[in-house]
């Protein structure tokens, strides 16, 4: 029953993703976390850093990972095709029988609304996390220094990220090697 | 043949893109109008246009429309849940190592530094968006505004909000429509 929920959660969620991935991050909270209390916050970003760090459409990874979290392999499997399907069916409708969608100006009216919207979506979680990132003075640069990489030199993300886990493992093993040595 | 050469170039997109949408668009791009030549320059622009319009994550909606593009609908979903399948691959992986081996430093740290990176990430996601043709007009700094104001400290589902603003925008088109 819960993986049926999670379905229908997410599929309202694709139906309602515009401009990627990342706009997902606030609904699926909204859904979740605030509304249903299937995880607490802390969860819900460990999931997203999760998702982010590894290879792979990233809402798809949030899907799987949120609905692993709730309810195993089969919440896995059902987030999943919620988050997918809306996509399929609505792409294979537009591309049987629209031309150009551009062409409507009502569609231009439409996301011109949406546009601005969307960027706020993404913002406040965004912003949230770094919030519950608990950052320090030695630890503010890390999200200033990634955003400014990827924002105004067009870094890929890809590059920050594999550092990031890199820099995270070298961090541990500094760690082991110091408790090794005191005994 | 094109079966295998869907699912290929899809597992492979899926398997080594990573950092959100547009950076997998780059990738697919480089496969199908590069590589492959299964279209145009022209016509990929036209399908990220039209995968950034539809809802749903914008590499999806690209895989599923090179996929119906190339060989109908059994080509779109094949195109889809082989761009998936890498992550359901992996997720197997991970969850038998991260939820296992979660209070192992070599976890917990990379966590702890990935944290505040993809709050970064994520920002410039958002910042990346702030262009001409997101801020057209007055009213769009007022739905920016307000939605995050009331996303923000209400909580509000953001299907609603973003449901309102397509409202708000189709009327300013009808009472104020541009030149």
């Amino acid at each position: 029953m819960l993986a049926l929920k999670l379905f229908w959660a997410f599929f309202k969620i694709g139906a309602f993703t515009f401009g990627g991935g990342y706009a997902m991050i606030s609904m699926v909270k909204n859904a979740l976390v605030d509304k249903n209390k299937w995880m607490n916050e802390d969860e819900f970003w460990e999931c997203i850093t999760l998702a982010q760090s590894l290879p792979g459409v990233f809402a798809i990874n949030m899907a799987l990972y949120t609905g692993f979290k709730i309810s195993g392999k089969s919440g896995a499997a059902s987030a999943m095709a919620g988050a997918a399907l809306p996509s399929l069916i609505i792409i294979v409708i537009i591309a049987a029988f629209i031309e150009n969608i551009n062409g409507y100006q009502t569609v231009k009216d439409i996301f011109s609304g949406i546009r601005p919207c969307v960027i706020a979506l993404i913002l406040v979680p965004g912003l949230t996390m770094l919030k519950k990132a608990k950052l320090t003075k030695q630890t503010f640069w890390i999200p200033v220094l990634s955003c400014v990489l990827v924002c105004f030199l067009g870094v890929s993300p890809v590059y920050i990220i594999i550092a990031a886990i890199l820099a995270g493992i070298f961090w541990a093993k500094t760690i082991i090697n110091k408790t090794s040595e005191k005994k | 043949m094109i079966y295998l050469q869907l699912f290929w170039v899809f597992f492979k997109i899926g398997l080594f893109g990573f950092g959100g949408g547009y950076t997998m668009v780059s990738m697919i791009r480089m496969e199908v109008v590069d590589n492959y030549t299964w279209m145009s320059a022209a016509q990929y622009a036209d399908l990220l246009a039209l995968s950034q319009m539809t809802p749903g994550p914008i590499s999806i909606n690209a895989a599923t429309y090179v996929g119906f593009t190339q060989a109908g609908i059994l080509g779109s979903i094949l195109a889809t849940m082989s761009l998936c399948l890498p992550s359901v691959l992996l997720m197997g992986l991970v969850t038998a190592l991260f939820f296992k081996h979660k209070e192992s430093p070599f976890v917990k740290k990379p966590m702890e530094i990935m944290t505040p990176v993809v709050a970064g990430l994520i920002i410039a996601a958002a910042l990346m968006m702030c262009d001409k043709e997101s801020f057209t007009s007055v009213l769009s700094f007022i739905i920016f505004a307000g939605t995050a104001a009331i996303h923000y400290f209400f909580k509000t589902n953001p299907i609603l909000l973003i449901i309102i603003a397509g409202v708000l925008g189709w009327l300013n088109g009808i009472f104020f429509p541009m030149q």
